[in-house]
This record gives structure tokens, C-alpha cells and sequence, in this order.
């Protein structure tokens, strides 16, 4: 599944000539030859050289400390997210609910390849989430719909309804 | 720049070399395994690094290459790919080897477990030709996979073999004396042992085997991956355990009152938590102790063990009181009626308990005094007198419940005497502000009273070992151990077990005449006394360790008196007591959005689930389906009936319906004979596997998961049906004919199989696919012998009986009826009134005085109109694209429900006709 993600990124990031991927492995990890020396394996690392050859390094964070960010968030993706179970579906929903409250991306106010990637690793998930659910991970959903709506983000992925307003009241106890 | 790290904790083993490599300037602090240093994560995640810009680092290896970058060393691309392999693919690896190692001595198996990824390792570094991973430099990719390696490759134990790359590298970068220092740091000179209070606190890896039981969603990408690849020896296992003959042993059905343990038997005794009487038991209650423990006890008899579970309702304490004094009866009185309520609920949901008793009889009082003058005799119980509250004007002290106030902690104005209905946090009655007298509603004043206190730091030593010993052998859910976990690190406290209050067992000492036992010392000695009412031998349960074990289920609210103050009861009172060997706690089942509330009559109660109409084994299968286990879950009537129509009817009832339909129409009601290719063995193989995980999962009480499986089961065999046509096959000629016979044999046996997988959930569903199968009761406890035993049961020529569908289709208007008549809407109104608790509701309120909540809103019915016709649109295109029918349904219900809400916004009558929306 990683491939399509990989040519997604590309078009988004206007790169001419797409690159041929090939897969290694049971889990399908995407590789790419490359004439300068041995082949990049690894979702996070061919996307993080897809964007340094696009020139495009404010992907990747524009301090050292975003930088750090962004990788982690990469690492989350590819780690946490791929695979994850039902269970833990509703644990990344929540932390990711809670740690987007007060920021716009995931790098705070920065744009990033985490947002894409995470994206791009989320949709089915929230695919699948009721209105009622969407609600409840309130801030994801924002986070979610802003970048489905980025230029060049979604591609063929199906957009996902977000509604406007709240239709479940929140009552308290 | 602050860093936080724990002690054994191997991924902190890495930012510690990253931090004294670098040579960076930064605070660290050691912090214990369970701290949350990262605000939004749910579990602690250590290291962490809070960097100056307000943000978190929680992920080690970002936390390394930040160092690095700081001090002037961007990891290039071959870093960043090593960093990447050593999350996605070794790491896995490594947390399953450190799992076997440390927690379960499997030390030897290691090296199966590391082989793949070290010899990868080997052949990179031996291909690279250079000293480091990436060049002639230590690099920040050295140093965390070294460090994530250090643990296994430094303990000689575990034989990991010498590879002629690997270890020169690894040599090269321990001799570092900032490696050397940082292992000092973390381990502490104690190696993999050092790691182990860590390991304990992770969960369990899966292994490469035990996949996980559910694809996280519907991507078609994922699901492709989601085909389980069956070897040829699976299939040849599988076709031969198929050939088996059944078990002809005793039924395991039949059981012989009273049930006491066999020697050479595993003799399980099973409890589940009893029931306050005073009230009307509601879903959440029901799924969280009673209905958990009758499946796993009826799983328990189909495997065989010698298994007594027993049950009843708590009826002593001041809840009891209250309630006697609500309803102008004598607490007798409201026991008696409540207990027959609740017998009848269970009886209703099916709860096969070998004996369901009641707290207040003659036992109880003769063994609760038994251990309470044990207790006395070893010296731990204590004197102190207590500052309590009283009620001039009732002239007696006020217990707990009795008292109601401001909450000191959150400000939560109907606070109770002994908990917080909204923060959950214990109170001490005399904390409370503005405390009010329940009955007459005047403020009390604070007294002084004498009690007595089980002495529980003395028996502090004592519960460990005896806690270190059950939670390490026994399964305890996680919860189960973090709460005793917090417990006893916050000390334990004298615990008082004596109260002002008439309804309860007298404490036997002459100097506290006046008083009764504190019902949580006295509840769970319930659970003895009920036992002693079942059989007058109870004490070979209770009071033999050796040949019985014990589980314990309830909800999580539950834990600390099971696990801490019973334990040292018994402990304390010294008869070689049978103690928890299991503890299997739940957490909470929300209702809808909002929790179930007793004392607001908000949700479903165990009396009003059969006035819905909807059988009891389907209340079952949504419960079970929706089980809280590993976190809170939420009952949902739109969920409920999805689940129902997708699951039950649509999935499992049409599987087993079609292929009893087949026998019946095909080849007149007799069982075809059946020549197995090599698709039907791959097809037994996968059945094969899903019963062998479901029998893992309930053994280890994973009910909910175990469930999956079942359902996994009906989705092969309909897939299966489907792809071999054998409608089609069976107008062909003599080949075909022979293939639409082998198809529809194989269906009805794996039909078969399935209905002894389903008897502890759904019972009667169960026993109705054997009566329509016209299967012997033989093949129930020969299926799950073993690790799983599918064997043909219904061989060629056994005749089948009549076939009918098994379950009905919940309709939207349906449930949409229930789910307004049971509340949720008018809950604010409701509960700004109820200073008097409603704590039984009436049955079921008219719908029309809901529906006035809701008003008419102009803005919203606008909105609305737009999400309709988006709805509507999505409905269509899916409808265009030849969707699955159980999509389409749900994306319908989705857009019934819009409509719904916009007829209401607009001020329309929102009942739909349900006839229109079936054409559209």
C-alpha cells in the first residue's frame, strides 16, 4: 500500500519522472534502486528523499526541533499506525485528538510531509469513523479535513464528509 | 531541554549513549515506568524529551538524531534508513525475544525470534565493508541500534551465535566509554534481569504466528494481506483430525449438584461480583461480572473442567436502607423483591450459574464472625476512633451513603458520603462540604465513634509475595494488576470494618455490639457463604489452594477489594484459604454517549431488555461483541442493530442457513457424500487455525476477541459458498454434481462446528442450528478437546431437520423507537430534577414526551438539508458500484437518521414512513 502513497507524493510534489518502486518482504516495504549507490528501503525514507529531491526540505521541518518532530511522527505512522488493531485504533485517535488541540499541524504551525504521510495512513481509518465518532475525535477530524483539502493531498482517495456543525449534543454528567 | 527516562527501560539505554556521545547539554530526570511525562499520550512513553519550543519528543530514535543534529551531525539518508528498520522491523523482533527472555525464561527460543533481522545486519555491515553502519563515523544509527541490541547480544545466555560482521561492530561500539556508562546508567550491572519490572509493563508482543485478530479497517489494500497463507502440512493435519471419530464421553452438559473438586481434575472455581440488590442491574453491570463469567463458565464445561460457578445478590449496607426508606418497605422487605428481580433478569439473559444465592443468611453471619474473631485472635484488627457525621434529627450516625454534599475535590454539588458520582475519586464523608442529612435534609454535625480496622500494613509482606505469585502465574487482566499495582505503591492504610447500621452482620465483639461489618469486609466472605448454602462440604473450594483455582470477574471499580482487602483477610485470618488465582476485571460500558447512571435512570436496564422484543441471545452477542475489555466501550442501538443485521443475519445466519438450505433442497435433507480437493483442505486448514486462536483467546479470557473468530469462520465458509456455486453445480453433470456435494458437506459440518463454538455466547441460537442439523450433542465437547478438534460430524446419509432462518433484521424505524423510548434525550431534563434518585425508571417513558427536546432550529435544518443530499449521494454511488449489501445498509441507516433529524429541525413529524425509504 505504501506505493501508491509514493507516487502520490510525487505528483504533489511536481516531480517529472516518477520513479519505479519495487517491494521487499511479506509486509510489502517499498524500495528504490538507486544509480548513486545501494537501494532506499523504507516508506519514511523514500519520502523524506522524494522531498530533498524535489527541494522541498520545509517538509521536513524548519528547526532542528521539528525536524525531530517530524521524524517522530513518521516513525509513528509506520509504526503505530500501520497494523494497528481495533483496539489501538481508538487509542491513536484519542492521543493524536489530544495533541492536535492546540495546533494546526503536527509540526504546530508548519505544513510537513508527517501531516501527509499521517494522512494519507489515517484515511481508511476515518473512513469508517460514524459522525458521532468523528465528533467525539472532534480535533482530528479538523486536522484530517484541513489536510484532505490541501492542494494536491488527496489524489484518488475518497474525500471524507466532515460536518460543520455538532449533531450529537455533549451533555455532561 | 529536559529528558526523562526510567530505569531498565532499554530504549532509554539508547538516548542515554545518544546524550554522553554528543556530549549535550541536558537535564535528565529518572522517573518511574508508569509516569506521564507526555500530556497527550494515553500510555506512558519513556524516554521523553520536553524541548524548549513547549514540544515532545517521545519517540527514542527522534530523540537521538535530535542530539545529533544539535551537535552538528545531520543523519544522512543511510542513517534515517537504519532508524527506520530498527522501529519497523526490529524492534518487533526484539520486544518478542525480550518478552521470552525476561518475563517467560524462554531464553533458549531467542534466537528463532532474532535470526531474520540480525542476519540482515550481518550482510549489510559485511557488504558495506566499513567499521560503522554508515561509513567510517560512528553515527547516530550505531548508536541506537547498538543500544536497542545491547540487551540480548551482551547476555551470553541466550546463544545468539557469533556473526562474523555483527560482532565486531557491536564490540567496536561498546567500547565507547559513553556506551559503557550509559549501560551502567539503565541496567545497573543486572542485565536482562534488570529489565524486568519494564517488560512487565508492556504488552504482550504477538507473535508472527498470533496475528492480530482484526484488520484495523477496510482498506481493500490490507485486506489483501489479511489472507492467511495455509501450508501443506496445516491441510493434512487439518483433513486428518476431520476423519476423527467424535468423542463418545459423558455429556459435558450434564452436571451432578453438588459439584466439588476431583482429584486429577482442573477444578475451577469461578465467582462473579455480586450484585448490590438494591437496585435493577443495567447493561453495563450485566456484560461487566455476570454475563462475562456464565460464558466463560459454559466455555469451561465444554473443555472439560470441573467447574462450579456461583454467584448472588449483596444485600447488606446502607445502600439497602436507603433504598427500604425510599420505597417505605423494611430492608428485608426490599431484598426480597429486589433478589427475585434480579434471578429473573439473569434467568432472562440466560446466566447459568450452578448456585445463585444471597448475602443475608445464617452462613454468612456464622463465617464472616468465624474470620472476623481469626483476625482478632492474629492480632490484626485495631481501635481508633473515627470523626463521623450525625443527624441529631435522626438521631444516628450517617454512613457513607447516607450523606450528601459538595465534593471537595471537583465541586460536583451531589456528591455521596463515600465517592464522587462525577470524578470517581473516594471522599471521607466528614470532607465533604455543606454535607446534608439523605433522609431529612439538615446538616449533621461531626461525632466521635469507636471502630475497628483490619490491620493492613501488617499484612503488607504478606500480600506481596502472595500478589508477586498469582499475577505472575495466574491471568490477571491488565487493569486488574495496574490498580492493585497503584495501590500498594501508594502504602496501605488501616482499612475500617465495622459501621453504625443496623442492616448487617453484627460484629460479634462484645465492645462494638451496636455495630455490623462494613459490607466491603463482609461482600466478599458472600461469596464463601453462598458457596456454604450450595453445599454443606463448600470448605473443599474454599479452603483448598492445592487442588482449586480461583476467578474472580467484575468490573474494574471492583479491583482493589479483591486484590487487596479480601486477600489480607483471608491471609490474615489464617485457614489456608483458597485465594484469587484469575482476576479478570472490565472496564466500563458507557451508554450512547453518556454513562449508564443507576441513580438518573439513564440506560438500558436488565428488566427492560426483554420488553424490546429483541431474544436474549442477540442481547447477548451485541454485549459480548461490545465487551469493554482493555478499555471503555459504549452500547449503541444504531451499533447494535449494524451489528446484528451485518454480523448475525447477514454473515453467520446466512452462512449457516444456506448451507442447511442446500442438504435440504439438493440432495433431500441426507448429507452428501464428500471427496475433498485440495481448495476444501486449504478450507479446513483456515476454519482449523480461527478455532485454534478462539480456544487461545478464551483461555485466556479474551472473550471479546475470541468472538472474532466465530464470525471469521461463517465469512471463509460464505466466501467459500460463494466461489463453488454449488447452485449452479448442482444442474451440471456428475462431476459437478459430486462438487456441489462435497461444498455443501463440508458447509453444514463447518455450520455444525460452529454452533458448539457459539453455545457459551449465544446458547440458544446454539442449540437450535444442532436441533435444525439434527447434530448429536456428542460433537459439543469433542470440538474444543485439545487445541481444537474439527471433526466431521454429520457424516454422508445423516439426515438434517428442518431449516429456518435464525435471526431477524432490525429495522432503522425499529430502533430508532427503542432508542428514544430508553432515553438519552430527555437525560438533562431529567437529571436537573432528580434530586430524588429514580433509581428503578419506569418502564419505558411515551415516546411523544421525548420528542419535545428537540426544537425547531432553521440553521441547523439547513445544515442538515446539505448532509442529507451528500448522503444521499454517497447512498447512490455505492449503490452504482454494486457495494456490499451490509455497506449500503449502514450508509441507508446513516441517511434515515439524517432525515430524521431534519424532519425534527424543521419541526415535522419525525417518523418516517419506513415502506418509502425501503423503495428509494
Amino acid at each position: 500500500m505504501a506505493l501508491w502513497e509514493l507516487s502520490s507524493l510525487e505528483k504533489y510534489l511536481g516531480l517529472k519522472k516518477p520513479n519505479k518502486y519495487s517491494t521487499q518482504g511479506d509486509k510489502k516495504v517499498p524500495v528504490l534502486q538507486n544509480n548513486n549507490g545501494p537501494p532506499l528501503v523504507g516508506l519514511v525514507t523514500l519520502a523524506c528523499h522524494l522531498v530533498k529531491e524535489a527541494k522541498r526540505l520545509e517538509l521536513l521541518g524548519d528547526s532542528a526541533e521539528n525536524r525531530a518532530v517530524v521524524q517522530q511522527w513518521l516513525e509513528y505512522r509506520v509504526t503505530k499506525l500501520n497494523n494497528c488493531t481495533k483496539d489501538n485504533i481508538k487509542t491513536i485517535l484519542k492521543d493524536l485528538n489530544l495533541y492536535l488541540q492546540d495546533k494546526v499541524y503536527l509540526a504546530e504551525n508548519q505544513f510537513t510531509l508527517a501531516d501527509i504521510l499521517l494522512y494519507y495512513g489515517i484515511q481508511p481509518i476515518i473512513v469508517d469513523l460514524a459522525i458521532q465518532e468523528q465528533e467525539q475525535y472532534v480535533n482530528v477530524t479538523r486536522w484530517f479535513d484541513h489536510i484532505q483539502h490541501y492542494p494536491g493531498i488527496r489524489r484518488h482517495l475518497s474525500p471524507v464528509v466532515v460536518l460543520r456543525n455538532r449533531i450529537y449534543s455533549s451533555r455532561h454528567h | 531541554m529536559k529528558l526523562f527516562v526510567s530505569e531498565g527501560n532499554p530504549h532509554c539505554l539508547k538516548v542515554l549513549a545518544a546524550l554522553e556521545v554528543t556530549g549535550v547539554q541536558c537535564d535528565v530526570q529518572y522517573v518511574n515506568h508508569e509516569e506521564t511525562v507526555v500530556p497527550f499520550l494515553s500510555r506512558p512513553a519513556l524516554p521523553a524529551m520536553f524541548l524548549p519550543s513547549g514540544l515532545y519528543l517521545f519517540s527514542a530514535n527522534a530523540i537521538c538524531q535530535y542530539l545529533f543534529e544539535v551537535n552538528g551531525q545531520e543523519s544522512s539518508e543511510l542513517c534515517s534508513q537504519w532508524l527506520e528498520w530498527e522501529a519497523t522491523d526490529l524492534q518487533p523482533a526484539l520486544l518478542l525475544a525480550l518478552h521470552m527472555a525476561v518475563l517467560q525464561g524462554k531464553g533458549s527460543q531467542v534466537s528463532n525470534v532474532l535470526q531474520g533481522p540480525l542476519n540482515y545486519l550481518d550482510q549489510s555491515l559485511s557488504k558495506g565493508n566499513t567499521p560503522y553502519l554508515t561509513g567510517e563515523a560512528v553515527s547516530v544509527a550505531d548508536v541506537v541500534l547498538w543500544a536497542a541490541l545491547y540487551p540480548v547480544l551482551s547476555d551470553s545466555s541466550l546463544a545468539l551465535g557469533e556473526r562474523k560482521s555483527v560482532k565486531p561492530w557491536f564490540d567496536r561500539v561498546a567500547a565507547m566509554h559513553s556506551c559503557q556508562s550509559a549501560v551502567q546508567k539503565v541496567l545497573r550491572g543486572k542485565g536482562l534481569q534488570g529489565m524486568k519490572s519494564y517488560m512487565q509493563r508492556q504488552p504482550a508482543p504477538q507473535s508472527s504466528q498470533c496475528r492480530d485478530t482484526q484488520p484495523c479497517n477496510s482498506n481493500p489494500a490490507e485486506c489483501e494481506e489479511g489472507e492467511r497463507v495455509v501450508s501443506e502440512e496445516e491441510m493434512e493435519a487439518a483433513v486428518l483430525t476431520w476423519s476423527k471419530d467424535l468423542n463418545g464421553g459423558p455429556l459435558a452438559t450434564e452436571r451432578q449438584h453438588p459439584i466439588l473438586p476431583q482429584e486429577g481434575k482442573r477444578n475451577i472455581l469461578l465467582t462473579s461480583a455480586l450484585p448490590y440488590v438494591n437496585n435493577v442491574p443495567h447493561l453495563g453491570n450485566i456484560i461487566g461480572c455476570v454475563l462475562s463469567a456464565d460464558v466463560f463458565s459454559r466455555y469451561g464445561r465444554l473443555r472439560g473442567w470441573n467447574l462450579l460457578f456461583v454467584c448472588g445478590t449483596d444485600e447488606y449496607g446502607t445502600a439497602t436502607e436507603n433504598k427500604a426508606r425510599e420505597e417505605g418497605l423494611t430492608p428485608q422487605q426490599i431484598c426480597d423483591k429486589y433478589h427475585a428481580i434480579h434471578s429473573s433478569i439473569y434467568k432472562w439473559f440466560q446466566i447459568d450459574f450452578d448456585f445463585f444465592g444471597r448475602t443475608t443468611t445464617e452462613k454468612q453471619t456464622e463465617i464472616a464472625q468465624n474470620i472476623f474473631w481469626r483476625l482478632h485472635k492474629h492480632e490484626f484488627l485495631v481501635e481508633d476512633t473515627v470523626e463521623q457525621l450525625r443527624c441529631e434529627n435522626c438521631q444516628r450516625f450517617l454512613a457513607d451513603r447516607f450523606v450528601e454534599g459538595i465534593c471537595p475535590h471537583c465541586s460536583y454539588p451531589e456528591a455521596r458520603g463515600d465517592q464522587c458520582d462525577k470524578c470517581g475519586r473516594l471522599i471521607n464523608a466528614v470532607e465533604l462540604r455543606e454535607p446534608q442529612c439523605k433522609v431529612c435534609r439538615q446538616t449533621p454535625v461531626i461525632r466521635s465513634s469507636k471502630h475497628l480496622f483490619l490491620d493492613l500494613p501488617k499484612l503488607e509482606t504478606q500480600l506481596e509475595q502472595w500478589l508477586d505469585k498469582s499475577t505472575s502465574t495466574g491471568d490477571w487482566t491488565v487493569n486488574a494488576k495496574q490498580i492493585t499495582r497503584s495501590w500498594l505503591r501508594d502504602g496501605l492504610k488501616p482499612r475500617c470494618i465495622t459501621r453504625d447500621l443496623q442492616w448487617g452482620t453484627p460484629v460479634p465483639h462484645p465492645d462494638f455490639k451496636e455495630k455490623v461489618f462494613y459490607v466491603w469486609f463482609d461482600a466478599p466472605i458472600g461469596y464463601l457463604s453462598i458457596t456454604a448454602n450450595y453445599t454443606d462440604k463448600w470448605e473443599k473450594w474454599w479452603k483448598n489452594p492445592q487442588q482449586v483455582e480461583l476467578y474472580n470477574f467484575m468490573a474494574k471499580d471492583n479491583v482493589p477489594f479483591h486484590s487487596v482487602v479480601f486477600p489480607c483477610s483471608l491471609l490474615g485470618a489464617q485457614d489456608n484459604y483458597t485465594l484469587v488465582n484469575h482476576l479478570v476485571a472490565t472496564e466500563y460500558l458507557n451508554y450512547e454517549d453518556t454513562k449508564f447512571s443507576k441513580s438518573r435512570g439513564v440506560g438500558v436496564f436488565g428488566d427492560m431488555a426483554k420488553d424490546t422484543g429483541i431474544p436474549a441471545d442477540v442481547w447477548r452477542f451485541y454485549l459480548l461483541y461490545v465487551r469493554p475489555e482493555g478499555q471503555d466501550s459504549a452500547f449503541s442501538w444504531a451499533d447494535m442493530a449494524l451489528k446484528n443485521n451485518s454480523e448475525l443475519l447477514n454473515n453467520l445466519g446466512n452462512f449457516i442457513n444456506r448451507a442447511g438450505m442446500f442438504v435440504t433442497k439438493f440432495f433431500e435433507g441426507c448429507v452428501p457424500a464428500m471427496e475433498l480437493q485440495q481448495e476444501d483442505k486449504k478450507l479446513l486448514a483456515l476454519v482449523g487455525w480461527e478455532l485454534q486462536q478462539y480456544i487461545q483467546l478464551m483461555d485466556k479470557v479474551k472473550i471479546r476477541d475470541a468472538l472474532k473468530h466465530i464470525l471469521n469462520i461463517s465469512r471463509h465458509g460464505n466466501q467459500y459458498i460463494q466461489v463453488n456455486e454449488p447452485w449452479k453445480k448442482i444442474k451440471g453433470g456428475d462431476t459437478e454434481r459430486q462438487r456441489a456435494g462435497t461444498v455443501t458437506g463440508v458447509s453444514v459440518n463447518i455450520a455444525c462446528l460452529l454452533s458448539v463454538m457459539l453455545l457459551p455466547y449465544m446458547p440458544t441460537v446454539s442449540q437450535t442450528i444442532r436441533d435444525q442439523l439434527n447434530a448429536p450433542q456428542s460433537c459439543i465437547n469433542t470440538m474444543l478437546q485439545g487445541t481444537g478438534t474439527f471433526v466431521c460430524t454429520l457424516r454422508a446419509g445423516h439426515r438434517i431437520g428442518t431449516v429456518s432462518p435464525l435471526f431477524q433484521k432490525l429495522e432503522v424505524d425499529q430502533i430508532e423507537a427503542l432508542k428514544k423510548r430508553f432515553g438519552g434525550q430527555q437525560t438533562t431534563a431529567q437529571s436537573a430534577a432528580s434530586a430524588q434518585p429514580a433509581a428503578v425508571p419506569a418502564p419505558a417513558a411515551p415516546a411523544a414526551e421525548v420528542a419535545t427536546v428537540n426544537g425547531v432550529d432553521p440553521e441547523k435544518a439547513k445544515q442538515l438539508t446539505q448532509a442529507v443530499a451528500e448522503q444521499g449521494d454517497k447512498v447512490r454511488a455505492l449503490k452504482a458500484q454494486k457495494a456490499e449489501k451490509a455497506v449500503i445498509t449502514a450508509e441507508v441507516a446513516k441517511l434515515l437518521d439524517l432525515k430524521k433529524q431534519l424532519a425534527v429541525a424543521e419541526g415535522k413529524n419525525p417518523e418516517p414512513a419506513p415502506q418509502k425509504s425501503k423503495k428509494k
